[in-house]
C-alpha cells in the first residue's frame, strides 16, 4: 500500500480539536475505494460504476459512507466550485512502529502496577460512555482498552478508566497521569510532535447529518441557504468557510451542541466527524447522515513519546484485533457498538509502518 | 383681604373715592387700576396702612403653611412610596433575579444527581420558578409607565418558558443516560447567564434607581418652606418693631402670638425633617446599600456553584477563551472572586455585629468551599469522576462536599439579607414616623398665627374708631 504513495497539498492549515492532514493521492483512493466496494453489496457495486464515472471531479471518497454514491450525479456536476480538500503539514501522520510482542520498560511498569491506566470519554455515545443500563463505561474505544488489557495483563479488566476532556488529553500523557489515551483521537502531525500514536484503528471522516427527509443530500449545493451547524475549531468548520455551498454557517462550542441547535430547529443540518455524527444519530432516531464523508480522518491510540515499547505492543493487539476477517475482534465490537449507527463500514483501515 | 372690605374707619379723610363711579366699563384693566386707586388712598391714612399690613402679613404666615403643607406632603409621599412601594418593589426585583439563578443551579445539582435526582432538589427549582413567575406578574403590574422596567419584564417573560424547556430537555435526556442531556442543559445556563440573569439584573437596577429617586426626593430639603417660615418671622419682626416705634408699645398680644406659632411651625419643620432625612440616610447606607452588596454576593455565589456543576457535566466540552481552559472552570473562578469582593464590602457596610456575624459566617463557608473545591477539581482531573461526583454533589457518606459549604454560604447570606432588610424597615419607618402630623400641624399653626396677625392689628385700628 505505501509504495507509489506521494503526497500533494502539504499547505500547512489551522489544526483545531479534529485537526488535519494530507489527501492521500487519487491512486491511492482508488485502490481502497475499490477494496471497499469488495465487501458491500450488489446496490453499491452496481453504483460504483456511477462513482468511476465521477471519479476526476469527486474528491471526497465515499468508501466507507452508509450511504456510498446514492449522491446523484446531477448535485455534483451543478456545483462549479472545487470541493474542499483535507491538509496536513507532514507525510503519512498515521504511519506506526512496527509491531511487536516484546517487553520493554513501559510494559514492565504496567505489569509491576497491575493495572493499566487508560484515559477514556464518558461523554461521547457509542464510543465512550457510561451504559445508562448500568452506568458503567461502554463503546468501540473500551472495547478496543480491554483488549490491550487482556494482552498486556491478562485480565481485561485490570483497567483504571480516567475519563479526560479534551484539552487534557496531552496533558494526561505528558505527565503520566494514563498509560494510553483511547478517546476518538484523529492522529494529525501537530500532535504527533507531543505524543507517539498506534496505528489507524478506525477511519472517520466529516459527513452532514440532517434530519429524516430534509432536502439535504450532502456536503454539496443541496446546503444553499441551509443554516448549518458545526463545532467551533473543527475541521467541519474549516470546512465550511472555504467551500460553503451557499450554506449559513453556525458555529457553537461542541459538536453535540449542534443536535440541540437541530432538535430546537435553530439549524438545518450539522456538519461534524461521522463517527461522531452516529453518537448524534444514535441519540435521536430522525436524524441520519447524508452524502458521503467528503474527508479521510484516522483515530489512533495515543501514548507518550518515550514509550516505543508500548506503541509497538498495541500495535501488535491491533494487528490481532483486526485478523479473522468479518469474525475478527475489531468486526464484533463495530457490530456491537458503531453498526446500528454507522452502518456500511466493511472493516478497519489497513496499518501502516514507517520503519 | 377681609380688612380692605370692612367698614371704612372713621378717622382719616378721604374715604369719598374708595366708591368710584361705577359709570365706565368694568374692564380688567380699569377694575386693576381701580383696586390699586384704592390701596393708594387707603395708604395715606394709618388706618389704612394698618390695614394692609395686617393682610399682608397673615397673608405671609398663611403662605408659609401652604408651602410646607405642601412641600411635606410631596416628602411624606416619596417616603411612604420608599417604605410601602418602591423598597417591596426592589426587593421582588432582587428576589427575582435570585430565584433565577438559583433555579440554574438547583437544575444542574439535579442534572448531577441525574436519576437520583433528590426530591428536594427538584422542590427547589420548581418553587424558584414559582416565585420568579408570580413576582414577574405583580413586578409587570407596578412597573408603570418605567419604559426600562417593563422592556425587561417582556424580555424575561418570553425567555422564561424557553429556559424550562430547555432545562425539562435536559433531564428527559439525562434521565435516558444521553449525553445530549449535558448539552440542552449547557444551552440552557447560557441563555440563563446571557439573557435571563442580565435582563433580571437590570430589572433591579431599574427598580432600586426609583427606589433611590423616592429617597432623594423624600430627603430633599423644603427650601420653599423655611424661606417662607423666615419671610414669616421677618414680616412679623418687622410689623412688630413698627408698632413699638409708634405706640410705643412693646408687645402687641396677637402679633406676639402669631411670631410664636410661626416660629414653631419652623422650628417643627426644620426638627421634623432633619430627624426624618437622616433616619431616611442610615436606611440607605446601612440597609439598602448592605442589600444590594448581599444581593450581588449571593448572586455570584449561586452561579459560582452552578460553573463548579457545570464543569462536571461538560467535562471539559467548552474552552474558556484561551482555548485551553475548562470554560466553566474559569467563570468559577471569576464568579468566587466577585463573591470574595461582595463579602468584603458587606462586612465593611455591617454596622453592628448582628450584621457581621452572617457575612463572617458566609466568608468562612466560602474559604472552605474553595478548599472543598479545588480537592475535587484534582481528583477530576486525575480522571476520577466517580471520586470526584460526590466531592462536589455529597452523598451519605459525602457529607463534607463543596455544596455543603455552598448551602452554608448561601444560608449566611439569607441570613445577613433578612437582618439588612430588617434595619432598612427599621430605619426608614422611623424617618417616615419624623414627619408625623407636621403637615396637620404646620396647617394649623399656620391659620391660628394668620388669625392671631388679625387679632392683634384690630385691636391697633380699634383704636381709630
Amino acid at each position: 500500500m505505501r509504495t507509489g504513495v506521494r503526497r500533494e497539498d502539504e499547505a500547512p492549515r489551522g489544526g483545531g480539536p479534529a485537526g488535519g492532514r494530507t489527501r492521500p493521492p487519487r491512486m491511492r483512493r482508488l485502490a481502497r475505494r475499490l477494496r471497499g466496494w469488495g465487501g458491500v453489496s450488489a446496490m453499491a457495486a452496481a453504483c460504483a460504476l456511477t462513482a468511476a464515472v465521477l471519479l476526476p471531479l469527486a474528491q471526497a471518497a465515499p468508501e466507507d459512507g452508509p450511504a456510498a454514491a446514492v449522491r446523484p450525479p446531477g448535485s455534483v456536476a451543478a456545483v462549479p466550485q472545487a470541493p474542499w480538500t483535507l491538509t496536513d503539514t507532514c507525510p503519512d501522520p498515521e504511519a506506526s512502529l512496527r509491531p511487536s510482542a516484546g517487553d520493554g520498560p513501559t510494559i514492565e511498569r504496567i505489569r509491576k502496577a497491575g493495572k493499566l491506566v487508560a484515559g477514556v470519554d464518558q461523554n461521547s455515545f457509542a464510543w465512550g460512555y457510561r451504559n445508562p443500563v448500568d452506568g458503567r463505561l461502554d463503546g468501540f474505544d473500551i472495547a478496543l482498552v480491554r483488549a490491550i488489557a487482556k494482552d498486556i495483563l491478562g485480565d481485561e479488566n485490570a483497567v483504571i478508566y480516567r475519563a479526560i476532556p479534551t484539552n487534557q488529553r496531552i496533558p494526561a500523557l505528558q505527565e503520566g497521569r494514563v498509560d494510553v489515551v483511547v478517546r476518538t483521537m484523529t492522529i494529525n502531525c501537530k500532535r504527533l510532535e507531543d505524543v507517539a500514536f498506534s496505528t489507524a484503528y478506525f477511519e472517520a471522516g466529516q459527513q452532514v447529518l440532517a434530519p429524516k427527509g430534509s432536502p439535504i443530500t450532502g456536503y454539496d449545493a443541496s446546503l444553499k441557504d441551509r443554516r448549518i451547524c458545526t463545532a467551533a475549531g473543527s475541521t467541519a468548520e474549516t470546512a465550511l468557510k472555504a467551500q460553503a455551498y451557499g450554506a449559513v454557517p453556525v458555529s457553537v462550542p461542541n459538536q453535540l451542541d449542534c443536535l440541540v441547535r437541530l432538535q430546537l430547529g435553530e439549524v438545518d443540518g450539522i456538519i461534524t466527524d461521522n463517527a461522531l455524527a452516529a453518537g448524534q444519530a444514535a441519540q435521536d432516531p430522525s436524524v441520519r447522515l447524508v452524502g458521503s464523508p467528503f474527508t479521510k480522518e484516522f483515530y489512533g491510540v495515543a501514548m507518550h513519546k518515550g514509550a516505543p515499547d508500548l506503541v509497538r505492543r498495541v500495535n501488535k493487539v491491533l494487528e490481532d484485533y483486526r485478523a479473522g476477517g468479518g469474525g475478527s475482534p475489531w468486526m464484533q465490537a463495530y457490530a456491537r457498538h458503531l453498526g446500528p449507527v454507522l452502518p456500511g463500514v466493511a472493516g478497519p483501515p489497513a496499518p501502516k509502518y514507517r520503519d | 383681604m377681609a380688612i380692605t372690605t370692612r367698614a371704612p374707619a372713621p378717622a382719616g379723610g378721604a374715604g369719598g373715592p374708595a366708591a368710584g363711579p361705577p359709570a365706565g366699563p368694568p374692564g380688567p384693566g380699569t377694575a386693576w387700576a381701580e383696586g390699586v386707586e384704592r390701596l393708594r388712598a387707603a395708604a395715606t391714612t394709618e388706618p389704612g396702612r394698618l390695614r394692609i399690613i395686617g393682610a399682608l402679613v397673615a397673608g405671609i404666615v398663611l403662605l408659609f403653611g401652604a408651602v410646607t403643607v405642601w412641600e411635606v406632603a410631596g416628602r411624606v409621599g416619596s417616603a411612604e412610596d420608599v417604605v410601602g412601594r418602591s423598597q417591596p418593589l426592589s426587593a421582588d426585583a432582587a428576589s427575582i433575579y435570585r430565584s433565577l439563578a438559583d433555579a440554574d443551579t438547583a437544575s444542574s445539582s439535579g442534572f448531577l444527581a441525574g436519576a437520583d435526582e433528590p426530591r428536594e432538589v427538584r422542590q427547589r427549582y420548581e418553587k424558584d420558578m414559582a416565585g420568579a413567575s408570580r413576582l414577574l406578574v405583580s413586578a409587570a403590574a407596578n412597573a408603570g409607565e418605567d419604559a426600562e422596567s417593563r422592556r425587561q419584564i417582556t424580555l424575561l417573560g418570553e425567555q422564561l418558558p424557553r429556559y424550562t424547556g430547555l432545562i425539562e430537555q435536559a433531564r428527559a435526556n439525562n434521565r435516558q443516560g444521553l449525553p445530549l442531556g449535558g448539552a440542552y442543559l449547557r444551552y440552557a445556563n447560557e441563555q440563563m447567564s446571557t439573557q435571563l440573569l442580565p435582563a433580571a439584573q437590570r430589572l433591579y437596577e431599574a427598580e432600586t434607581g426609583r427606589l433611590y429617586a423616592d429617597y432623594d426626593n423624600a430627603r430633599s430639603l423644603p427650601l420653599a418652606s423655611l424661606g417662607a417660615g423666615i419671610l414669616a418671622l421677618a414680616a412679623l419682626g418687622w410689623a412688630q418693631h413698627r408698632n413699638y416705634r409708634r405706640t410705643n408699645r412693646v408687645f402687641n398680644r396677637g402679633l406676639v402670638a402669631a411670631t410664636a406659632a410661626t416660629l414653631v411651625a419652623l422650628l417643627w419643620l426644620a426638627v421634623g425633617h432633619a430627624v426624618a432625612r437622616s433616619s431616611l440616610a442610615e436606611a440607605r447606607t446601612e440597609g439598602q446599600e448592605s442589600l444590594k452588596v448581599l444581593t450581588d454576593a449571593r448572586i455570584a455565589a449561586l452561579q459560582a456553584r452552578a460553573n463548579e456543576n457545570l464543569t462536571l457535566i461538560a467535562r471539559g466540552a467548552v474552552l474558556a477563551a484561551d482555548k485551553k481552559s475548562d470554560k466553566y472552570d474559569v467563570d468559577f473562578a471569576a464568579n468566587m472572586k466577585d463573591l470574595d469582593a461582595g463579602l468584603e464590602k458587606a462586612l465593611r457596610l455591617a454596622d453592628d455585629d448582628k450584621g457581621r456575624e452572617p457575612v463572617a459566617s458566609a466568608a468562612d463557608g466560602v474559604r472552605q468551599w474553595k478548599q472543598r473545591h479545588a480537592a475535587a477539581r484534582e481528583t477530576d482531573l486525575r480522571g476520577d469522576y466517580q471520586a470526584a461526583l460526590p466531592q462536589v454533589i455529597g452523598d451519605r457518606d459525602h457529607k463534607d462536599s463543596s455544596g455543603a459549604s455552598f448551602d452554608t454560604v448561601d444560608a449566611s447570606l439569607e441570613r445577613a439579607l433578612a437582618h439588612e432588610q430588617a434595619e432598612f424597615t427599621r430605619a426608614a419607618r422611623s424617618g417616615l414616623g419624623a414627619f408625623g402630623g407636621l403637615v396637620t400641624g404646620s396647617a394649623a399653626l399656620a391659620v391660628a398665627g394668620a388669625a392671631a396677625v388679625l387679632l392683634g392689628i384690630g385691636r391697633r385700628l380699634s383704636e381709630y374708631r
